[in-house]
């Protein structure tokens, strides 16, 4: 022992901790980097020349910015078209699963019916039920009903609601208090009431974190539209993208192009609304 | 405040009052969850109890869309285990898939998210790039990522080149081709970091002093008092990562067609071949059941040894 102790000891702490902070960044860091190097790969090949794009060692930055692969696109398919259809499914599903998910999950939160215990919990097991299992009957159903290469096998669901956004609702209901239900029916208003005009306002974190995992879910969704669309007027934008590409292509500034455009909407919202993402993961995630 | 649901499934039952005979207001009240419920209690027979069903009773017949169902009692099933080489093959690339993505992208999401726990500055910033590839999905990331495993002119195969190794043909190699599409797989690591991140704010920061002033260091901590109190956490992102993965379609689709040589075939790809490509609906619906076993199994499986290794902290609280 020195007779200096508590200071060397202190200042050794501080070097380990800086060292170690500094790797903490330095790991953290190169994450973020193979992160978004494949973003960053799309879109500077989706800004150059064919020519450039076939160069190995490949270019860091295009020699000269093309954007003009990004008009040539909406030439080359009819991605208006896409994005038309893409938008039409979109909304009506987000609007079909708001209404239905936060009404069922109402019910299951804030009121007492009979069998609604045992409802919930089938509606729990239902959200652990592989889709692959359902996926055939569904397909036959939607082919009685002619519904085939339309979009309401797209849609139509969503308003008769989809579990986990029932489970989402109801589990944010339930963290409101009650009294606020007792008040408003001593107050005369009715159940529905209590819904629309009481607890509706206050769910609007849920419900925004309902919009946006919805909109993802539809605005990715690939299995729906490969099985149930069929006519080139009738494609949206992930079996556009598909069709685009062709047999062997080699247009990958034009395909890059596009996936940036596709992707585009879904990474606009993630930036605007992250808020509620990452609430809304977070609560279905750690709470659920 | 939120209710822990764990804890408390059915809160409003804390809130019920004395029971009486049905008052009007007790009726409206059960008439009104009625008819909130109901579209759900429609669309859950509709689309989802009925199908199950009807898928049991299909995966029994010869249905082919053009010609009327016959019953062939277990014919599909034998075939599938016994004459049918590729019911194996996609069990045998989708349970890869599965074993080696799910295990990593937890050990990275969770080794990731205690980085961030480690007061960073630009925490939020780096969360929001962590997380960016997970809202994304689809035939466009495929793309994507076609274009990155690209043999010759691949930004992978690249940033090999620097380090003086000749990348393979990843997505058109028998032998990369499975290992590329985890290691994509693994890009999406953030969805399960920002939930271990809300797991581990969420552990008492007393347990670590504690731990501390008994001299405890670094991994015994971790393994003392992180790993046990997010274990709850962890066992919820197995099930859902199981779930997910042995249903792995698009990438499969788009990048690799299930090839080179089937060594890509995801069970659902090989699933969706047998239905809408050749109209085999009743196979595809015996495939369909098989997939479903399998998945419950494993998920019961998981749940089982859960109560050896997932902690709860209300069991040394007393309280339930």
């Amino acid at each position: 022992m020195s007779s200096y102790p508590a200071r060397k000891t202190f200042t050794s702490i501080r070097l380990v901790n800086f060292l170690e902070k500094a790797i903490v960044y330095a790991i953290l860091l190169a994450g973020t980097l193979v992160i978004l190097t494949p973003f960053w790969w799309m879109v500077t090949t989706s800004l150059k020349t064919p020519a450039e794009v076939f160069t190995f060692p490949p270019t860091f930055l295009p020699h000269k910015i093309i954007w003009k692969n990004y008009v040539d696109i909406f030439q080359k398919a009819p991605f208006l078209l896409y994005f038309r259809n893409t938008i039409y499914v979109v909304l009506l599903d987000m609007i079909g699963t708001l209404l239905s998910a936060s009404l069922v999950g109402f019910a299951f939160a804030r009121l007492r019916w009979r069998g609604r215990d045992l409802l919930f919990l089938i509606t729990l097991a239902t959200m652990m039920l592989p889709g692959a299992v359902i996926l055939i009957p569904r397909y036959l159903i939607f082919k009685e009903l002619h519904w085939l290469d339309s979009f309401r096998p797209l849609w139509v669901p969503s308003f008769f609601g989809y579990a986990f956004f029932i489970f989402l609702m109801r589990q944010f209901y339930t963290t409101i208090p009650f009294d606020l239900d007792d008040a408003a029916l001593i107050d005369g208003c009715s159940h529905f009431g209590v819904w629309w005009r009481i607890l509706l306002p206050l769910t609007r974190p849920a419900m925004a974190a309902c919009a946006i995992f919805t909109f993802n879910a539809t605005w990715n969704d690939f299995l729906g539209p490969i099985i149930y669309l069929s006519s080139q007027d009738k494609l949206t934008l992930a079996l556009g993208l598909l069709n685009f590409r062709g047999p062997h292509t080699t247009d990958w500034h034009y395909l890059m192009a596009s996936s940036v455009v596709a992707m585009m909407p879904v990474i606009l919202l993630y930036f605007f609304a992250q808020k509620y993402f990452i609430q809304g993961v977070v609560f279905t995630g750690v709470k659920g | 405040m939120r209710t822990n649901s764990a804890t408390n499934l059915f809160p409003s039952a804390t809130h019920a009052q004395p029971k009486r005979k049905m008052s009007r207001m007790a009726r409206q009240e059960e008439l009104t969850g009625w008819l909130m419920a109901g579209p759900w209690i429609i669309g859950l027979i509709l689309w989802t109890v009925g199908p199950f069903v009807a898928a049991g009773y299909l995966a029994f017949t010869d249905y082919d869309i053009l010609s009327r169902a016959n019953f062939v009692g277990f014919d599909n099933f034998e075939r599938m285990l016994f004459a049918d080489p590729l019911f194996w093959t996609a069990l045998k690339v989708t349970s890869i898939y599965a074993v080696v993505s799910i295990p990593l992208q937890m050990a990275l999401g969770l080794f990731l998210a205690i980085l961030l726990n480690m007061r960073i500055r630009g925490l939020t910033l780096l969360r929001t790039i962590y997380y960016l590839p997970a809202v994304l999905s689809g035939v466009a990331v495929s793309l994507l990522w076609i274009w990155v495993f690209s043999a010759d002119w691949g930004i992978i195969n690249f940033v090999l080149s620097l380090v003086g190794i000749t990348g393979p043909s990843w997505l058109s190699s028998e032998k990369w081709a499975l290992p590329a599409l985890i290691t994509m797989s693994l890009w999406g690591v953030g969805s399960g970091l920002i939930i271990y991140l809300a797991g581990l704010q969420g552990v008492p920061t007393e347990l670590y002093e504690a731990a501390e002033i008994d001299g405890a260091g670094r991994w015994p901590k971790f393994w003392q008092i992180t790993l046990p109190m997010i274990s709850p956490v962890l066992l919820f992102q197995l099930i859902i990562g199981i779930i997910g993965a042995l249903q792995v379609f698009t990438e499969g689709y788009v990048m690799t067609e299930g090839g080179p040589n089937n060594a890509t075939l995801f069970f659902l790809l090989y699933l969706w071949r047998n239905a809408f490509q050749f109209l085999k609906m009743g196979y595809a619906s015996a495939l369909a059941w098989a997939i479903f076993i399998y998945i419950m199994a494993l998920t019961l499986l998981v749940l089982r040894s859960s109560a050896a290794w997932v902690f709860y902290i209300g069991e040394i609280k007393g309280r339930s």
